[in-house]
């Protein structure tokens, strides 16, 4: 089931809104914008979608150092290296106002586990740190602060104590920071 | 990783069966939460009955109330340049926004338009015996007192008089109107108009205004809670830092990076707080050395208030002295005296925070939440002092003596003073966020040597929200247009502090919790400052007389009397109680 680029029909419209966490008017603003990322051609296509490089020239996206990951977790294309606008509509109804704390805790997971094993182990939790604190020498951990670190955390988290941290531990711990909804949201 | 698709053709019979089995809402609330391809729910939706199209509509007007599209683009740039906790300062602003538009129309369409539309306005009407001047604006005074805004211009029944086919009998005082030759304008082309009874609609828009109000505020402090939030701080958390605290809202690449730099200070400091924790001889002395820093900081600040509540009460006491109030009328100078003591209220509930901020840097408590909430305690305490001195003085002392004050119309005298503090205080924080700001930030750049720019701090900001719109709630009764003043302040108020916040200031560097912090001041709006303002309002209902020369009460002992004997005269005279409350000759 596809869209022509030039206009989202009524049906659809009431379809995604049922279906997504988006308003009407985030949908057709969305729309907009996905439309104005394809090139000419493009939008006449039954279903376009978006190479993830034009995408993350989305001012929203691109000074977002976990860009790669987010778009990679959206992708439904097999090899990951383009979003349909349906995949674009879910990115951001993950990332809404409204969304509950169980999808954004799911796709949070799904955006953090960098080698996609399914389990945030220790390369993830560093590749995670690096992300946060930023790609300058001054912010960096020491290799000593990251050890610590990472032991730390999998001391908090990892309750089977088998060294990673899966989803409903992952999800157990961020239950309990009330700020994590408001902070995981974008909006266009 | 956990998959988008379903694997299997059993899988999906499987949920879809469930979704059969489940209510219409439900359903679609179940499916939205799953977290699958939007293609693939598309499918599983079309496996079963679409949902009915009422229910469509019902989900689309829902979406287009909750909605609120004012300012949308200016938070969106605000939020991607400073973050979530200044985003949550500003939509705080918007929520008061909206309710005082809410106030503004519930009183507009019930007090304001019938008594302005009313051909026959009781009392002074002429506009051209009073004094007309720029400065009246602010005081309130000369012109504006006796305009719509103040209560004194709200007259008792309407037109209870008829001299067509009278149904009801005219009220024995109000006589019909005279023209210009004194003869009482009557005859058949008259026609007795619905009387209107203001007094009783008076007492009813206002306390109906509060009452929706406070309804609004507890829905909006249940939707956080109902988020499972935990109000006690989790200490040494370090996961839940490492998984919760980016701000994906942020945008700019400059701020990108100066979170990047928060998030990696914050770390180290937690990392570095975590491995030394030797408990030597020198940790108990210097945590004697904390406590007495504290009990001094404490002190220092509770005796701050206390003298600055003094200060206002004889300044109060001053003011309204009947040598000053009769000085007072006589001339626009004497006027501008009057603003002496809002002037004095305002400068200490914007300039002793800033003292208390000061202080509480020898304290240097272990987490960041507690301090906030000591210096909310703190703020807190200075205002409710004031304004409950500055109570004291208008429904205690004043409705008691009103002769000593020289007053025709104490309601109105307080309404006024209501309307100059809120007046007052945007203009003083005007001058604080320009003037005030810049001169911190030259400050704190050449004398004390800091390289970056002080930070907004949010808490501060919002208890200044917190207390203006206590104001506004004491003065409705008082001064029915209070709410407009007090939404045009905001208006421009939003505009202020956006601009002083991109010339002088950056986001705060500790981490905010910014819903945690939206439900507690959405609680103190509630708690101290609408109950606080219902409760004298009730106080003023129900045990102050009434002024006799103003006003819609001016004949009752005290406004409820006035109403309950209304309505056991209405009952008794056997007029219809269907035709409501707000339909009722006298």
């Amino acid at each position: 089931m596809g869209t022509t680029a030039s206009q989202l029909g009524k049906d659809l419209l009431s379809e995604y809104q049922e279906l997504t966490f988006l308003t009407k008017q985030e949908i057709l603003l969305a729309h907009k914008r996905f439309t104005e990322l394809l090139s000419k051609e493009e939008r006449s296509h039954p279903n376009p979608s978006v190479p993830i490089d034009t995408l993350l020239t989305l001012p929203e996206l691109k000074s977002n150092p976990f860009r790669n990951r987010i778009c990679r977790v959206f992708s439904s294309s097999e090899s990951k290296d383009s979003l349909t606008f349906e995949d674009f509509l879910d990115l951001l109804s993950a990332f809404s106002d409204s969304a509950t704390l169980e999808i954004k805790s799911h796709y949070a997971f799904s955006i953090f586990d960098f080698d996609e094993d399914g389990t945030l182990d220790e390369v993830d939790l560093e590749k995670l740190v690096n992300c946060l604190t930023g790609e300058t020498d001054e912010t960096r951990l020491t290799p000593q602060e990251m050890r610590q670190l990472i032991k730390n955390i999998l001391e908090e988290s990892d309750i089977d104590k088998d060294g990673t941290v899966n989803l409903s531990e992952f999800q157990h711990v961020i239950s309990r920071s009330p700020d994590f909804v408001s902070s995981f949201k974008i909006v266009l | 990783m956990p998959s988008r698709n379903i694997d299997s053709g059993r899988q999906q019979q499987q949920l879809v069966s469930h979704l059969r089995r489940l209510p219409v809402r439900e359903r679609v609330c179940l499916l939205r939460a799953m977290p699958l391809n939007l293609a693939l729910k598309i499918e599983l939706s079309s496996l079963y009955v679409h949902i009915v199209g009422t229910w469509r509509l019902l989900l689309g007007a829902l979406a287009f109330l909750s909605s609120v599209r004012l300012w949308r683009t200016q938070l969106k740039l605000l939020a991607g340049r400073f973050g979530t906790p200044v985003l949550s300062y500003f939509l705080f602003l918007r929520m008061l926004v909206l309710l005082n538009l809410l106030l503004f129309l519930v009183n507009g369409l019930f007090l304001v338009l019938p008594r302005a539309l009313d051909p026959l306005a009781a009392g002074d009407n002429s506009s051209l015996l009073h004094t007309h001047s720029v400065l009246h604006l602010l005081t309130g005074g000369g012109y504006v007192a006796h305009s719509v805004m103040f209560y004194g211009y709200y007259g008792n029944t309407l037109s209870g008089w008829s001299c067509g086919p009278a149904e009801h009998e005219p009220e024995a005082n109000v006589s019909a109107p005279l023209n210009i030759a004194g003869q009482p304008v009557c005859g058949p082309q008259v026609v007795a108009p619905v009387s209107y009874n203001t007094s009783l609609s008076y007492l009813f828009t206002v306390t109906s205004g509060l009452f929706i109000t406070s309804i609004i505020l507890v829905y909006s402090i249940s939707q956080y809670f109902g988020r499972r939030f935990c109000v006690f701080p989790s200490h040494g958390k370090l996961a839940g830092n490492v998984f919760c605290s980016w701000d994906f809202k942020v945008t700019k690449e400059m701020s990108v990076q100066r979170q990047s730099e928060n998030i990696s200070t914050q770390l180290k400091e937690q990392l570095s707080e975590g491995m030394c924790c030797e408990r030597g001889p020198g940790f108990v002395r210097e945590r004697r050395r904390l406590l007495r820093a504290r009990l001094s900081a404490w002190a220092a600040c509770l005796a701050s208030v206390f003298l600055s509540g003094l200060a206002v009460y004889h300044l109060a006491d001053h003011m309204h002295d009947q040598g000053v109030m009769a000085s007072v009328e006589a001339d626009l100078l004497g006027e501008s005296r009057l603003l002496a003591l809002p002037t004095v209220v305002s400068t200490i509930t914007l300039f002793l925070p800033g003292l208390f901020h000061l202080v509480s840097r020898v304290e240097r408590y272990d987490s960041p939440l507690v301090a906030t909430y000591v210096s909310i305690v703190r703020n807190l305490l200075l205002k409710v002092g004031l304004l409950g001195v500055l109570c004291y003085h208008w429904l205690w002392r004043i409705p008691s003596e009103p002769e000593r004050y020289g007053l025709q119309c104490w309601e109105t005298f307080v309404g006024q003073e209501l309307y100059r503090l809120v007046l007052v205080d945007f203009f003083c924080t005007l001058v604080n966020a320009f003037v005030g700001e810049s001169l911190w930030r030259l400050f704190s750049n050449r004398v004390l040597k800091r390289r970056r720019r002080p930070t907004f701090d949010v808490s501060r900001h919002a208890l200044e929200l917190v207390y203006g719109q206590t104001l506004t709630w004491l003065g409705v009764f008082f001064a029915p247009l209070l709410p407009v003043v007090q939404l045009i302040k905001l208006l421009l108020l939003f505009y202020v502090k956006k601009t002083g916040l991109t010339l002088t200031c950056e986001a705060p560097r500790r981490p905010w919790r910014a819903s945690q912090m939206t439900a507690v001041f959405t609680a103190l709006l509630l708690c101290p400052s609408l109950l606080g303002a219902a409760a004298c309002l009730t106080y003023t209902v129900w045990t102050v007389k009434p002024s006799s020369a103003c006003g819609p009460f001016r004949r009752s002992p005290t406004p409820l009397e006035g109403q309950k004997l209304l309505l056991w005269q209405t009952v008794d005279t056997g007029a219809d109680p269907k035709l409501g409350l707000f339909l009722s000759a006298s």
